[in-house]
This record gives structure tokens, sequence and C-alpha cells, in this order.
């Protein structure tokens, strides 16, 4: 019993930052209707942001995240405004070319990191990495902790901007029903680029906590952009709460899938729970709360 | 009149190229280069025409490289029964994924094929007493020389484009572009979209398939992150469609061309010409490349073609290539 209550415990906590990743990429989602699939390579750029802050200026990663969410916002509106958007005017065949687009800004994105850092591993290590506190036989690592404490303060952060600020209220509107909002006064194209912003500085977020737990390589981002779309697509496409949810079942199911299962497979059960959510639950989570 | 032409010499090209060159290098570029026109030209039929876009094809080409490997080690028979099994065993698989799949649209297919690719890659890295995992399996080539193999991609390469062809000037052709450009219109017409979507998925699949025991056959060598790779398959069978054209005949095969030789000739750094750190670069070139095609050329380098040439040869645009057909 001890195994699973400790099981389920490390999957919550890692589910917290997960579903910061999946919030980014709802947010993308809801107001663009395109899968990003540069989500895990910003990430990973966010990393080694912090990666280089905590090698050379000796830098606390925690305090790092100020330096990594703006930077990554930075990098996103650009991405948005010059490569993005200008797709919305081009008349091709396939629809998806927005989403073909990300696909060529990840391999971008990981190909200069990789020339510039090379391919081995690296890490970042604290004197709370490896630091742990009991309850009863349950142990909990702080870094962790950390990570998931700040994680609900960003989600909060970000709740509190979406629902009580006019700019929050102007993405969920674009999010609902872009022309509507276009009517409505306001700036649609900004509000794109104001929202890959935001969702990479949450990606840059996500990554920059997990650092201290994780390690660190180029090729990092491919397998975080599977997990950011498992997610959003459990949570129900454009939904936060919904992502909230979801991460937190990809955390838990992959911890219980890594221990009772088997270490490879840990992946593939979040690849299975993703189809069997298509198939059975085309809208996600989110249909099932009503909210 | 024109186009039958230089279809022509092209044939006698390729016919001759392995004869006039002895180089077993060049030859090797060109064997891999028609393997990618025929995965290229799948991809497109699914995606070009049919409008649904696989992330998933590694899925039916480590199919049909296992089962060719399979039939070596599991039932001790020769690997070239693969080149007969492996693209009915893909189309089995293409089957079902397409049978839990087509129910999706859009980007939810796509991401419901990386899901299903994914999921094919860890299993045969799990599953060690079928595939023998990250070991993978290991064949003794039945040539030694590059000529055989040369002629079979050949043939291969041309009865894909050729069955493509087909398909595309018959009735399923039309089926096709009417469910590309809009599904429920063509529900209303009387396609059943998932008919269709279906027989392009096997058609796509069959070949994909044959291409995989083709490279079991010829690379002699095979493991789950080779032939199952998200990243050298699914997305490189992607980005040689792009950049040649989506939705034009000839443009997987030019990409496929492309997309090889620029890969080998940053590889090799120029042919040893730059130096070493060149040989990084490969995949940030192919990200660029994409990049600028997308933006810039959005029917990729066969289906913008005018828009290339036309500056320079002052002729009118004729055509906007976008219409589906033939090409």
């Amino acid at each position: 019993m001890d195994v699973f209550i400790q099981t389920f415990v490390a999957g919550i906590l890692i589910g917290g930052i997960y579903a910061l990743i999946g919030i980014g990429m709802t947010l993308i989602m809801g107001v663009m209707k395109i899968i990003n699939l540069a989500h895990g390579q910003l990430m990973m750029v966010a990393m080694y942001i912090t990666y280089v802050l905590f090698e050379h200026l000796h830098l606390d990663p925690y305090f790092a995240l100020l330096v990594a969410m703006p930077s990554l916002f930075v990098l996103g509106a650009l991405l948005q405004k010059y490569l993005l958007n200008p797709l919305l005017k081009v008349d091709s065949i396939l629809p998806e070319n927005q989403v073909l687009m990300t696909v060529g800004i990840a391999m971008v994105l990981t190909e200069i990191i990789r020339f510039i850092f090379h391919s081995d591993y690296k890490s970042v290590r604290t004197g709370y990495s490896t630091a742990n506190f009991y309850v009863g036989a349950i142990s909990f690592n702080i870094a962790l902790i950390i990570a998931f404490g700040i994680a609900v303060l960003l989600t909060i952060g970000l709740f509190f901007f979406l629902l009580k600020t006019d700019i929050g209220k102007s993405v969920r509107a674009t999010a609902q029903n872009k022309e509507a909002a276009l009517l409505m006064g306001i700036n649609a194209e900004w509000i794109t680029i104001l929202t890959y912003g935001l969702g990479s500085a949450l990606a840059a977020a996500a990554g920059t906590l997990l650092l201290p737990i994780y390690y660190l390589f180029p090729d990092i981002g491919g397998p975080f952009t599977l997990k950011a779309f498992v997610i959003t697509m459990l949570g129900g496409m454009g939904s936060t709460v919904g992502a909230i949810l979801g991460g937190i079942v990809l955390g838990v199911a992959e911890s219980l899938g890594a221990t009772y299962i088997s270490m490879i497979l840990k992946d593939a059960v979040a690849m299975v729970i993703f189809l069997l959510v298509l198939i059975f639950l085309p809208g996600g989570l989110k249909t099932l709360t009503k909210i | 009149m024109k186009r039958i032409g230089w279809q022509t010499i092209l044939i006698i090209a390729l016919l001759l190229f392995p004869v006039m060159i002895g180089s077993d290098y060049y030859r090797h570029i060109f064997i891999i280069s028609l393997m990618w026109v025929i995965i290229g030209s799948s991809w497109n039929l699914l995606a070009g025409y049919t409008g649904q876009v696989s992330f998933g094809h590694a899925i039916f080409f480590g199919t049909g490289a296992y089962t060719a490997g399979l039939c070596v080690t599991k039932l001790g028979i020769s690997a070239w029964w693969g080149m007969l099994l492996g693209g009915p065993v893909a189309l089995l698989v293409g089957l079902v994924i397409g049978w839990i799949c087509f129910r999706l649209r859009g980007p939810y297919f796509a991401l419901a094929t990386i899901a299903i690719g994914e999921i094919f890659r860890l299993v045969a890295i799990d599953w060690r007493s079928l595939t023998e995992g990250m070991e993978g399996i290991l064949l003794i080539q039945s040539f030694r020389s590059k000529l055989p193999y040369y002629y079979l991609a050949l043939v291969l390469a041309a009865a894909c484009m050729f069955a493509v062809y087909l398909v595309l000037n018959s009735k399923w052709g039309y089926y096709f572009v009417a469910i590309r450009e809009d599904q429920d219109v063509a529900e209303t017409i009387g396609i059943s979209s998932f008919r269709y979507k279906s027989l392009s998925l096997m058609i796509s699949s069959y070949f994909t398939g044959m291409a995989g025991a083709f490279y079991m056959n010829y690379m002699a060598f095979i493991d789950p992150h080779v032939v199952f790779s998200l990243h050298d398959i699914s997305i490189m069978a992607i980005l040689v469609a792009i950049i040649g054209g989506v939705g034009t005949l000839w443009g997987p095969a030019v990409g496929a061309f492309i997309m090889v030789w620029l890969q080998e000739i940053f590889r090799s750094a120029f042919f040893g010409l730059l130096p070493q750190w060149v040989s990084e670069a490969h995949v940030l070139v192919f990200g660029l490349l994409v990049i600028f095609v997308i933006r810039y050329l959005a029917n990729g380098i066969v289906g913008d073609w005018s828009k290339i040439v036309g500056p320079w040869f002052g002729k009118k645009q004729l055509s906007y290539s976008s219409s589906g057909n033939g090409q």
C-alpha cells in the first residue's frame, strides 16, 4: 500500500508541473485552433537558459524563472508574429500548414541548441535537488514540492489574468469566437501574438521548475511536446481547468505505469490513455465537469 | 506531348544511371532516394489528396520492415518473402488504424497517428521475445552488388507512382479530393468519407509497407528506433512531400531526391570540402528549408513551379495548380 501511495503522490506532484505545460498548449490551441508541436522545444530552450544562468552566474533556478519566462515570452511572440500569422494569408492545399510550420520551428530550435551546447546530458544540481522529508513512510522531494507550489501560484495568477483583466477577457473572447471578437473591437492578431508568448512563457516556467530534478539534452523537447498534447486532449481543447486535471491524470498514470507495468512502457500508457480519450470522450474531461 | 518527352528521358536516365556510374556510394544514395519516392508518394496520396495528414507513416514502414525481418528470425524463410507479405500486413494494420482514427478529423487525426506511432515504437522496444527489442534484427544481404537493389527500388517507385496516377485519374481520385476539400459536402453528395479515406489509407500503407520490407532487405539491419522513428520516418515523409509539393503527382519524387541529397551533402560536409562542423547542421538545414517553403512556397517546389521560374522566364501564370488532379 505504501508503494501505491508513494507512486500516487509522486504522480500528483509531477502532474502539477505537467499541468503548466498543458495550460500553455491549451491556451494556444484555444485561440489559434492549432496544435503547437514546438511546445516542448520552447520548454527545452527555457531549460537551457536556466542552465546557463546557473552555470555561469550561479543563479538559483527559481530566480532564473524571472529571466526565462520573459525571454520565452518574447521568443514566442516573435515566432507567432513573423512565422505563424503570415501563414493565415497564404493560400495552400493543406489547412494544417501552421502545424507543419511548428514542426519546422521545433527542428530549428533543437538543432540550434544542439549546435551551441552539443548533445551531452547536463543537469543542474542544487542543494535541495535530492533532499527529502517524510510523512509517515511516504517521502516528499523538496524540489518537487517547491516546483508544485510555484506551479499552483502561476496557475492561480493565470486564472486571475484570464477572468478578471480586460486583456484576459479578450483572450477568452477570441478563443470562443474570433469573428465576434473582431466585431467587438478586439485586435485578434495582437491577441494571438500575446497568447503564443504567454503559452511559451508557461512552458518556460515548467521547464525551469523541472530542471533541478531532471536532466537536460537537446532532444528532450520531443517527449514533452507529446505529453503536452496528451494533456490538452485529455482536458478538452481550450479548457484551462481541463488542462490542470489532464496534467494530474497524466502524471499519476505515468507514475503508476512506471511502477506496475514497465519503465519503457510508461510513455505508452500515456499514449493509450490519449487514444481512449480521443475515441470515447472526444471533448476531454471538460465535458464531464460541465464547466 | 512535351510532358511525355521529359518523362521518357527521365526513365531512360534512371535506367542507365547505375550502368554509367560505377560508384557504389552514388548508387546507394539513389536507392535511398527511390525508397523515399515510394514513402513520400504514399503519404501524399493520403494527406495531399485525401486531406488526412498522417504523422504516423513510420507505423507502416516499420511494420513492413519487421514483417520481412520476422520472416527470417521466426519463420525461417527468406526475407524476400517480406516483399510479398510486408505490404499486406501493413495494409491490415492500416485498416485497423483507419477504423480507430477516421472518426477523428483534421488535427485530431494527426495527433492520433502520432500517438499510435509512439505506441508501436515503444511496444517494439519492449516486446523482446518477438522483435529482439533494441538489439534489432540483423540479416545477411542477398546480393553484394547494388544493382539488383537499385532496379528493384526503381520498379517499386515506378509502380507506386503509376498506381497513384491511376487512382487519381479514376473515380476514386475525385472522391478523395472531394473529401479533402470539404468532408461534409462530400458526404452530402453521397460519398462515404469513411470508405474512401480507408481506401486511400490502404493504398498508402501498402506501398509504405513495401518500402519498409525493401529497407529490411537492402540495409539488412533494423531496430525500433530506426524504422519506427517519429523524426526520421514519419516527419521525413511529411517533409519530402511538403518540399516537393503536396497534392502534386511529381512533388514527392522531387522532394525525395532533394531531401536525401541535402542530407547526404551536409552529412559529408559537402563531400569533405567544408569543415567537419557543417555535418552537424543537416537537420538544421531541413528545418530552415521547411520554414522557408511553408512560408513562401506553400504548395512546394512542383506546386509553385510557375511562381519560381515565372520572374525569370516571364511567362504568364497559366494555371494555379492547386486543383488536385494529375499535375
